[in-house]
C-alpha cells in the first residue's frame, strides 16, 4: 500500500508531454518519488512556464522554494510548483543561478509571483529581473544578509533590545550565554572523518606528533598457572558464564565446607581462571563468613 | 466672504479651473499592526482618495520567526512541533502536510486506524479553525452575539484535543508513522454525541443570526468580487478559491489518508464574494461533521502507528521490558530517523486552503530544506486588487473573509 499522502495518479505520458512542451529549454527531468521536476534553462524560463500553462493546462503557480547547495558552481535553486485543476496534476520547474545573476521574473504570467519571488529575493539574495517591488517581505526593516543561505547563521548576527536610556529599540551584536548546541551523530566506527575529541594524539591525526609504542605489558603478570586457553572467552549462553542450578548447589556445597582452602578449587568449570591465590598472612576469625 | 473667496482663488485646480474648487491629496494611512480586525500583526498601508480605497500595501513579516531555518537545524520528530505554531488556529493541519511528507520520503505505511484518527481530528480542525474565523468575520462587520455562542463551540473543540494529546492547541498529535496516542473510548464518544446535539444547536442558532441578516449581507454581498481566471492566476486554494465558483478541495482531487472512503460535499460560490466565502465555509463546517460521524462509524480497532521501529518509537511500557526497544527509544529520541535522499511537494486541504511542504532530504537525520507554503500569502497579496475602489469600511471584511493567521503568513 505504501504511504498515504496525496494520491496524484500519474498521467500516462505526461513527462514526454511537457519535455514536447518545454523543448529545447529542458535540460534534465526527474521522476522521483511520484513526482515530476524538470529543470529548465534560466533565460527561456518565462517562455517554459507559459508554455506549461497555456499548453500543458498548468494554471495555478502554488508555491516559488529556493534551495541553497552552496559546493555547486551556481548555488541557489529556485523551484516552481506548478498544479493543473483540470487535469488533477503538480510538477515543478527548477533553475540554478548564483548571486549575482538574474533569473527573470515570472510576475507576467502570475501575477502571484510578485510575493513569491520576493520572498526568495529575501531570503536567498536572489535577484529577480522584471519584478518591478522586490523589496524584502519577511524580514525586518533595514535588515542585512539574507537568513536561508547556509552560511548564514541560525542565531543571525545582531538581536534587539527596548533601551531605556535611549528611549528607543537598539540593535547589538547577538551575545549568547551558551553556545548552541549542534550535535552531530556520525558514528566514529563508521567512518567518521574528522579527530574524535582527547583523540587528539592519534597517529592518524594530520599534524599530530606520532607518539611513542607503549611498552610491552610485563610478561609477569600473567600467573604460571593459568591454564592455556584454546578458544576465546565467550558468554553466549547461560551456561557460559558458569551460573545457574548446579552451579548455586555446587557453590551450596563449598562455602558450607569450613575453613575455605587456600587454594581454590574451579566449581564453575574451566571458564573460570583463577590465579594463585596469595599467601595467607592470618586466619579468619569467623571460619566461612566470607563466603 | 470676500476674505474667503480670496483665500479660495489660490487653491483652483490647474486641470479644470471653475471656481471655488480646492485641490484634495490622498492620504495615506496605516491599518494596524496593532488593529483589532488586522487578526493579529498585520500593517497595511492604504492610499485612501476620500473613503475609496485606492492603493493598498500590506506589510507582513512582523511575526517572522525563522521557523524554516530552525527546522534545518532540528531532526525530523523535533521539528513537528514548530508546525503547530505556524497557523496557531488549525495546529493539527499543518502538522498533516509535513507527516505526509516524511511518509512519502519514507514510503512507510501508517496503520489504518492511524489515517482514521488523523482524517477524524484533522475535520475537527477544521470546525475549530472556522468558528474563529466566521466568529470573527461577523464580529470585524459588526455583529457580537455570533462570535460569543461560535467560541463555545471552539473551547468544547480545545478541550476535545486536551483530551486526546494533553494540550489544547500546540497538540503534536500526528507523527510520522501514525499518531502520538490512541484515544481513549469515552472521548469518542462523548464527540459523538457532542455531533449530534451541541454543535449543530449552537451552530444553526449563531448562523441563522446572520446568515440572513440585512446588515451582514450589505456589508459583504458584492464586496470583493474575485472572477475564475483571477482566483487561479492569484493562486488562490481553500475556500477562497470555492468561494469563487471552482470546486477544487485536494481532499477530493487529491485524496490522501482515509479521505478517499469519506462522502463529503465540497460547496462553491455563485457570487464569488465575501458573503460566499463566508457560507462556504459554514457549509463546509456541516460537511466535516458528516466526515467525522463516518470515521467514527468506520473507525476499526488496531495499532495507532506504525511497527517500523526505525522511524516510530516503542512504548514506554514496551521499553521497559525490551532491550531492543530500549536502544530505538534512545536513538530515536536523540538521533533521529534518517530519511533517504529525495524532495517531495506534499500539499493538503488544511482549513484556509493549500498548505504545502516542500521537503528536500539529504538523507540524514535533519532536513536540508523544509519550504512551507502558506496559505495566507497569496491571499493576502491579492488584497491590494481584492480592496481597488472599495470602501474604508470593507477592509474588515474582505480580511475576515480571506481567513489570514500571521503565524502562518510570516513563519
Amino acid at each position: 500500500m505504501g504511504h498515504s499522502a496525496p494520491k496524484i495518479a500519474t498521467i500516462d505520458g505526461i513527462a514526454d508531454e511537457i519535455a514536447g512542451v518545454l523543448g529545447a529549454s529542458l535540460i534534465e527531468t526527474v521522476d522521483h518519488a511520484d513526482e515530476l521536476s524538470f529543470t529548465v534553462a534560466r533565460d527561456d524560463l518565462v517562455s517554459a512556464l507559459t508554455a506549461l500553462r497555456d499548453r500543458a493546462q498548468y494554471q495555478q503557480l502554488m508555491e516559488i522554494a529556493g534551495v541553497d547547495y552552496p559546493e555547486r558552481p551556481d548555488r541557489f535553486e529556485v523551484c516552481y510548483h506548478l498544479l493543473s485543476v483540470t487535469r488533477n496534476h503538480r510538477v515543478r520547474v527548477k533553475v540554478s543561478t548564483d548571486e549575482d545573476t538574474p533569473v527573470p521574473s515570472v510576475t507576467g504570467i502570475w501575477p502571484v509571483a510578485g510575493w513569491l519571488e520576493r520572498e526568495v529575493f529575501d531570503m536567498y539574495g536572489v535577484v529577480f529581473s522584471g519584478n518591478t517591488d522586490l523589496r524584502r517581505i519577511l524580514t525586518d526593516y533595514g535588515f542585512k544578509g539574507h537568513p536561508q543561505r547556509k552560511d548564514f547563521p541560525l542565531t543571525g548576527y545582531v538581536e534587539l533590545r527596548y533601551s531605556e536610556e535611549d528611549k528607543r529599540v537598539v540593535y547589538e551584536p547577538v551575545k549568547l550565554a551558551q553556545d548552541f548546541r549542534s550535535f552531530d551523530f556520525m558514528s566514529p566506527w563508521e567512518g567518521a572523518q574528522y579527530v574524535l575529541p582527547g583523540d587528539e594524539k592519534a597517529p592518524a591525526a594530520p599534524g599530530a606528533p606520532t607518539p611513542a609504542p607503549a611498552p610491552p605489558p610485563p610478561a609477569a603478570a600473567a600467573p604460571a598457572s593459568a591454564p592455556t586457553v584454546d578458544k576465546p572467552k565467550v558468554t553466549e549462553k547461560p551456561a557460559d558464564t558458569g551460573a545457574g542450578e548446579p552451579a548455586n548447589t555446587e557453590a551450596e556445597k563449598k562455602s558450607a565446607r569450613a575453613p575455605r582452602k587456600p587454594k581454590a578449587e574451579t566449581a564453575t568449570g574451566e571458564g573460570a581462571a583463577v590465579p594463585e591465590a596469595p599467601k595467607r598472612t592470618r586466619t579468619p576469625k569467623t571460619p566461612g563468613g566470607d563466603a | 466672504m470676500a476674505d474667503y473667496l480670496e483665500k479660495l482663488d489660490h487653491q483652483i485646480n490647474a486641470d479644470d479651473p471653475s471656481y471655488g474648487d480646492t485641490e484634495i491629496q490622498n492620504y495615506t494611512i496605516n491599518f494596524g499592526p496593532q488593529h483589532p480586525a488586522a487578526h493579529g500583526v498585520l500593517r497595511l498601508v492604504m492610499e485612501l482618495d476620500g473613503e475609496i480605497v485606492e492603493r493598498c500595501d500590506p506589510h507582513v513579516g512582523l511575526l517572522h520567526r525563522g521557523t524554516e531555518k530552525l527546522i534545518e537545524y532540528k531532526t525530523y520528530l523535533q521539528a513537528l512541533p514548530y508546525f503547530d505554531r505556524l497557523d496557531y488556529c488549525s495546529p493539527l493541519g499543518m502538522e498533516h502536510s509535513y507527516v505526509l511528507a516524511i511518509e512519502k520520503l519514507l514510503n512507510l505505511e501508517v496503520p489504518l486506524r492511524a489515517q482514521y484518527l488523523r482524517v477524524f481530528f484533522a475535520e475537527l480542525t477544521r470546525i475549530c479553525n472556522h468558528m474563529l474565523n466566521l466568529g470573527s468575520h461577523v464580529m470585524d462587520v459588526g455583529a457580537m452575539t455570533p462570535n460569543l455562542w461560535l467560541f463555545e463551540i471552539r473551547e468544547d473543540c480545545l478541550n476535545f484535543f486536551e483530551r486526546a494529546s494533553g494540550a489544547r492547541m500546540h497538540s503534536a498529535y500526528f507523527r510520522p508513522g501514525g499518531v502520538h496516542q490512541d484515544v481513549p473510548l469515552k472521548l469518542l464518544t462523548d464527540i459523538a454525541d457532542w455531533l449530534d446535539t451541541r454543535l449543530p444547536r449552537l451552530f444553526e442558532d449563531a448562523i441563522s443570526l446572520v446568515a440572513d441578516n440585512r446588515i451582514f449581507k450589505q456589508r459583504n454581498v458584492d464586496i470583493a468580487v474575485v472572477s475564475k481566471e483571477d482566483a487561479l492566476k492569484w493562486g488562490f486554494s481553500g475556500p477562497m478559491i470555492r468561494g469563487s465558483g471552482i470546486p477544487w478541495d485536494i481532499r477530493k482531487a487529491q485524496p490522501y489518508d482515509v479521505y478517499d472512503r469519506m462522502d463529503f460535499d465540497v460547496p462553491v460560490g455563485t457570487n464569488y464574494d465575501c458573503y460566499d466565502r463566508f457560507m462556504v465555509r459554514v457549509e463546509e463546517v456541516r460537511q466535516s461533521a458528516r466526515i467525522m460521524k463516518q470515521c467514527l462509524n468506520e473507525m476499526p480497532e488496531g495499532p495507532i502507528a506504525s511497527f517500523d521501529r526505525k522511524v516510530v518509537p516503542p512504548k514506554r511500557g514496551e521499553m521497559k521490558r525490551s532491550m531492543e526497544a530500549l536502544i530505538h527509544h534512545f536513538k530515536l529520541y536523540t538521533e533521529g530517523f534518517h530519511v533517504p535522499a529525495g524532495e517531495v511537494y506534499v500539499a493538503t486541504e488544511s482549513p484556509k486552503g493549500e498548505f504545502g511542504v516542500y521537503l528536500v532530504s539529504d538523507g540524514t537525520n535533519k532536513p536540508y530544506r523544509c519550504k512551507i507554503r502558506p496559505t495566507a500569502f497569496s491571499h493576502l497579496q491579492a488584497m491590494d486588487f481584492m480592496m481597488k475602489g472599495h470602501m474604508l469600511a470593507d477592509t474588515t471584511a474582505v480580511l475576515g473573509a480571506m481567513d489570514i493567521v500571521f503565524g502562518e503568513c510570516d513563519r
